[in-house]
């Protein structure tokens, strides 16, 4: 259905290929997952298929790429329409129309098709992907996985041979993703469509997988291959072929069922063993930065108000407490009585599905959204109420899009802005940036950073002036397994030092990993608070796979394992 | 009224139905039925009258308006209406006015003008008469601004479009486009605020404008290349096939067309021109319009489940008509009572029938599908928190 015939791909201005000599087929009818670390060129490789790139990218494409037959070289991405549907990473950007079912018909509309045909197969992919009930909706009001299945859907509609969808489930809440996956077989197994798909979320998806296509490093060779041989030597893994190659299971195990079948032994040996406990390094709380006395503006000096003087730190070494907090949002209610404290050195994990209020309590923490019940106390001070001069020295929040943290045009500038910003001697962010993204170049600009790369940057910029509490909402979309490594070493790191870590999360894999509790949201209340292998083990949600291979048995993570194996031994 | 229980069930049946897209008005009617009542507030300035065009809007407004984000604009276009009636009564009072009157008011004092300025006055007599012509005169140009706003409520801007010719669709597109990109903005404003919040700084000001100015261009580019990219991979611009013959006469047609229509304006326009203004205008025009439907044919869209002009459409557009065509006809049998005299001040009375006719048009008020309860609370999160949570 698809052929690659020694395809290479140069960007324009780039200094190497991002493809190279990429031969393969894809036969019709199967599912075929894109493996790789971040940068590899997969989007390139996905994009290749629509014939966007190099129609709308720009770039070079020498080989030959045929969908179907027809040759991307003479046949641009809107003469393929009808036979490739493409959903990138962002949904949003997708969206032409605004509602939900006009934005099915969009593509229908384009290539022509009779009214009734029309309408008999957007009533079908209503019906396909359970959006019936949204049929009105504007499309801004969907939540993420609603959004991701419209995307879908859109393109679903014209009934095309082949389904390119880059990261689909990146974005979304453990239960949306299945959702979206769920559709995908549908489709895969009822309609014969050819899926090829990249994510790095290889846990939720490599299960459904019929083939994977692995791009090792930029520029290699890709390998093509059923799901256990290429992820025998595939650098990225999820947990549960981690696990495998641990035991020695062969052949390797792709899903939890797979591998509970074969985890009998595995779980004798570890019968004897406790799970290590894990507690935060209570008591090694850093010092407070001494506040170099926040100035008041000029307003501020106008009006006599006096500089903030340097408060103490609450008696109880609590970084932050809410109290029955409730935030709204025009009549919705966001957050409805949260009660919730957070000490020094504890990582927190928020979880729990799209529109929990995860994100809102976040932003309560750091005084954007004013609480319309209850109390927030961040370092003492009400967050809502101080200026975010002073703030900032108490709690520094990475946004989902780290981009957003970031408006110079260098990193360079970027570091001296965010010393200035937290009124510290110059030098402080960019050696902390050395440390969290060696080898970046100052000149470079933030835009041309990987995902994890910005994350780092964006981190070292809120580090920058040492706030003991540090929030991060969603951090771990867009990463692939190194750099998500990578985080979680320095969170713990930091949390180590004493500083308080919440993290607002959909991996539950990085949860298990990381946090020291987990609080689980739904629909604005906390309907679960406790030390993570409590809360996790015995969800179905929210359990990371090495939870659900040897429950009873209370394992997180494949390095727990690793560790009890290796300790006998 | 249409909700009504009791003695008026046997008339169930007539009722008018819960609003789906099937039943949902073309925007075409709301906007004929508004321009019909807009009309109608030009050919009067009788208060009474203008009060109650004002009232029927309103109402019909309040009846049959959803709860989508355009069908807010009712409110500013009332409150553009009471500003307007505002400045108008302000420039009479300052700078005077050629009514001429009796009742004194006040004086405000004159500022001295230079001999060049002669026939400019700021201050002076203000007379009850050129008061209250003021307010006639605003009265009329705000009750033409809510009765636009009406439609503007009532009827979805994306649908109006919708219903452009095929030849024109591309430039609908490029509109539609850009009215979802708005909402866009504001909530990539917000974002960047709040993110200058967890940098330390403060949110307010022209330097903290101008900083968020940039990312938030950038970012309105990257994003429409994204949607230009979806819409090219979804088939945007896919064209048919045309063979030359009809390629040329559509060229022809459409520039031949326009060529009349501008020789025709002129001839019309001009001194002598009038006879042979209209036939060529007339001409021009129709070919213009051939060379559309001509165009229309390059392009291979088709339209998912277009509006469709039934009995109640008729009924609305029809009330819209004719409270106008009542109105005009009321001009020419009775202006006085349209036009309350201002000098000598007469209290203005309700002209009967056409304040009857005017009444037609609450038509829509009962027989417009009904918008159905929204089925989640109103206040959904708006897009800058749901693009908070999800992207």
């Amino acid at each position: 259905m698809i052929r690659f015939e020694q395809v290479s791909v140069q960007y324009e201005g780039a200094a190497r290929r991002t493809l190279s000599g990429v031969d393969l087929t894809v036969p019709e009818g199967e599912l075929v997952l894109v493996v790789g670390p971040s940068g590899v060129g997969k989007s390139t490789l996905l994009n290749a298929v629509s014939g966007l790139v190099p129609h709308f990218t720009g770039g070079l494409l020498t080989g030959r790429v045929t969908v179907d037959g027809r040759d991307t070289r003479t046949h641009r991405p809107r003469e393929l329409a009808d036979l490739v549907g493409t959903v990138g990473q962002d949904p949003l950007s997708h969206f032409v129309t605004d509602t939900v079912e006009d934005e099915l018909a969009y593509g229908m509309e384009s290539l022509g098709l009779a009214p009734d045909v029309m309408r008999r197969r957007v009533e079908e992919t209503l019906d396909l992907l359970g959006l019936a009930g949204l049929r009105d909706r504007p499309i801004s009001t969907l939540s993420g996985g609603q959004q991701q299945r419209v995307a879908i859907g859109s393109v679903l509609t014209p009934h095309p041979k082949v389904l390119v969808l880059d990261e689909p489930t990146s974005a979304l809440d453990p239960a949306a993703a299945e959702d979206v996956l769920a559709v995908l077989q549908r489709l895969v197994h009822d309609l014969g469509t050819t899926v090829l798909m990249a994510e790095h979320r290889l846990e939720r998806v490599v299960q459904y997988a019929d083939q994977v296509l692995l791009l090792p490093s930029p520029g290699a060779a890709p390998v093509m291959g059923t799901p256990a041989d290429v992820m025998a030597l595939s650098p990225v893994r999820p947990p549960v072929v981690a696990l495998g190659r641990l035991a020695g299971w062969e052949p390797l195990p792709l899903s939890v069922r797979d591998a509970r079948r074969r985890a009998g032994d595995l779980r004798e040996r570890l019968a004897g063993t406790e799970p290590p406990a894990r507690e935060p390094s209570a008591g090694a709380l850093a010092p407070l930065p001494a506040p170099a006395a926040a100035r008041p503006g000029l307003l501020g000096r106008l009006f006599g108000r006096r500089p903030a003087a340097a408060e103490p730190v609450p008696a109880d070494g609590v970084v932050a407490r809410t109290e029955g907090l409730g935030v709204r949002r025009g009549r919705v209610e966001a957050l409805r009585g949260v009660t919730l404290s957070v000490a020094p050195g504890e990582i927190v994990a928020l979880m729990g599905r799209n529109g929990a209020g995860k994100s809102t309590l976040l932003t309560a923490l750091v005084g954007m959204v004013e609480p319309a019940t209850g109390s927030v106390l961040v370092g003492g001070l009400q967050p809502s109420r101080t200026p975010p001069r002073t703030m900032v020295r108490r709690v520094g929040l990475v946004p989902q899009e780290p981009r957003d943290l970031l408006y110079a045009e260098t990193v360079a500038a970027e570091c001296a802005a965010a010393d200035a910003d937290a009124g510290v001697p110059a030098g402080r962010c960019r050696a902390l940036a050395g440390e969290l993204l060696p080898g970046v170049p100052d000149g470079i600009h933030p835009r041309d950073l990987s995902e994890g790369q910005r994350l780092a940057l964006a981190l070292a910029v809120v580090l920058t002036a040492q706030p003991p509490l540090l929030l991060l909402d969603e951090p771990t979309r867009g990463l692939d397994y190194a750099a998500k490594a990578r985080l979680v070493g320095v969170l713990r790191r930091l949390a180590a030092e004493g500083r308080a870590v919440v993290l607002a999360t959909h991996d539950v894999e990085l949860a298990a990993e990381l946090a020291h509790r987990v609080v689980i949201l739904a629909d604005g209340e906390v309907v679960a608070d406790g030390p993570t292998r409590q809360v996790v083990v015995s969800s179905p949600a929210f359990a990371p796979q090495t939870a659900k291979i040897l429950a009873p048995q209370g394992w997180l993570t494949v390095g727990q394992v690793r560790d009890a194996l290796e300790v006998p031994a | 009224m249409t909700r009504s229980t009791g003695p008026a069930r046997p008339h169930r049946a007539l009722r008018a139905p819960e609003a789906t897209r099937t039943n949902a008005l073309p925007a075409g009617a709301w906007w004929l039925w508004a321009l019909g009542l807009a009309t109608a507030a030009s050919r009067t300035t009788n208060p009474l009258l203008l009060g109650l065009l004002v009232g029927v809007a309103g109402y019909v407004v309040a009846a049959r308006r959803t709860d989508a984000p355009w069908a807010r604009s009712y409110g500013a276009f009332v409150k553009l209406g009471l500003f307007v009636v505002g400045v108008r009564l302000v420039f009479s009072v300052v700078l005077g006015s050629p009514v001429p009157g009796t009742h004194l008011l006040l004086t405000l004092p004159e500022l001295p003008l230079p001999g060049w300025a002669q026939g400019i006055r700021i201050g002076g007599r203000v007379t009850a008469e050129q008061v209250v012509f003021a307010v006639y005169d605003g009265a009329k140009l705000a009750t033409l601004l809510i009765c636009v706003g009406a439609a503007n409520s009532l009827a979805d801007p994306a649908r109006l479009l919708k219903s452009l010719p095929g030849a024109l669709y591309e430039a609908g597109v490029a509109v539609v486009v850009a009215m979802t990109f708005a909402p866009h903005l504001v909530a990539d404003v917000l974002r960047l605020r709040t993110a200058r919040r967890l940098r330390g700084r403060p949110t307010g000001g022209i330097g903290a404008v101008l900083r968020i100015g940039l990312p938030v261009i950038e970012g309105a580019l990257e994003r429409s290349v994204a949607v230009a990219a979806s819409m090219d991979a979804r088939g945007y611009g896919r064209t048919a096939p045309v063979p030359p013959a009809v390629r040329h006469t559509t060229a022809v047609l459409t520039l031949g067309g326009l060529l009349g229509v501008c020789v025709g304006t002129y001839g019309l326009l001009a001194a002598r021109g009038a006879l042979y203004g209209l036939p060529l205008l007339l001409a021009g025009l129709a070919a213009a319009l051939a060379g559309l439907r001509l165009g229309g044919r390059r392009s291979v869209r088709t339209r998912y489940r277009p509006d469709r002009w039934g009995a109640r459409a008729w009924l609305v557009a029809g009330s819209g008509v004719a409270v106008a065509a009542a109105m005009i006809r009321a001009a020419g049998v009775d202006p006085g009572a349209l036009h309350p005299g201002v000098v000598p001040l007469t209290a203005p009375v309700l002209p009967l029938w056409p304040a009857a006719a005017v009444l037609v048009g609450l038509l829509p008020a009962a027989v417009a599908p009904v918008p159905a309860a929204p089925s989640l609370p109103p206040s959904t999160p708006a897009p800058t928190s749901a693009s908070e949570e999800t992207t």
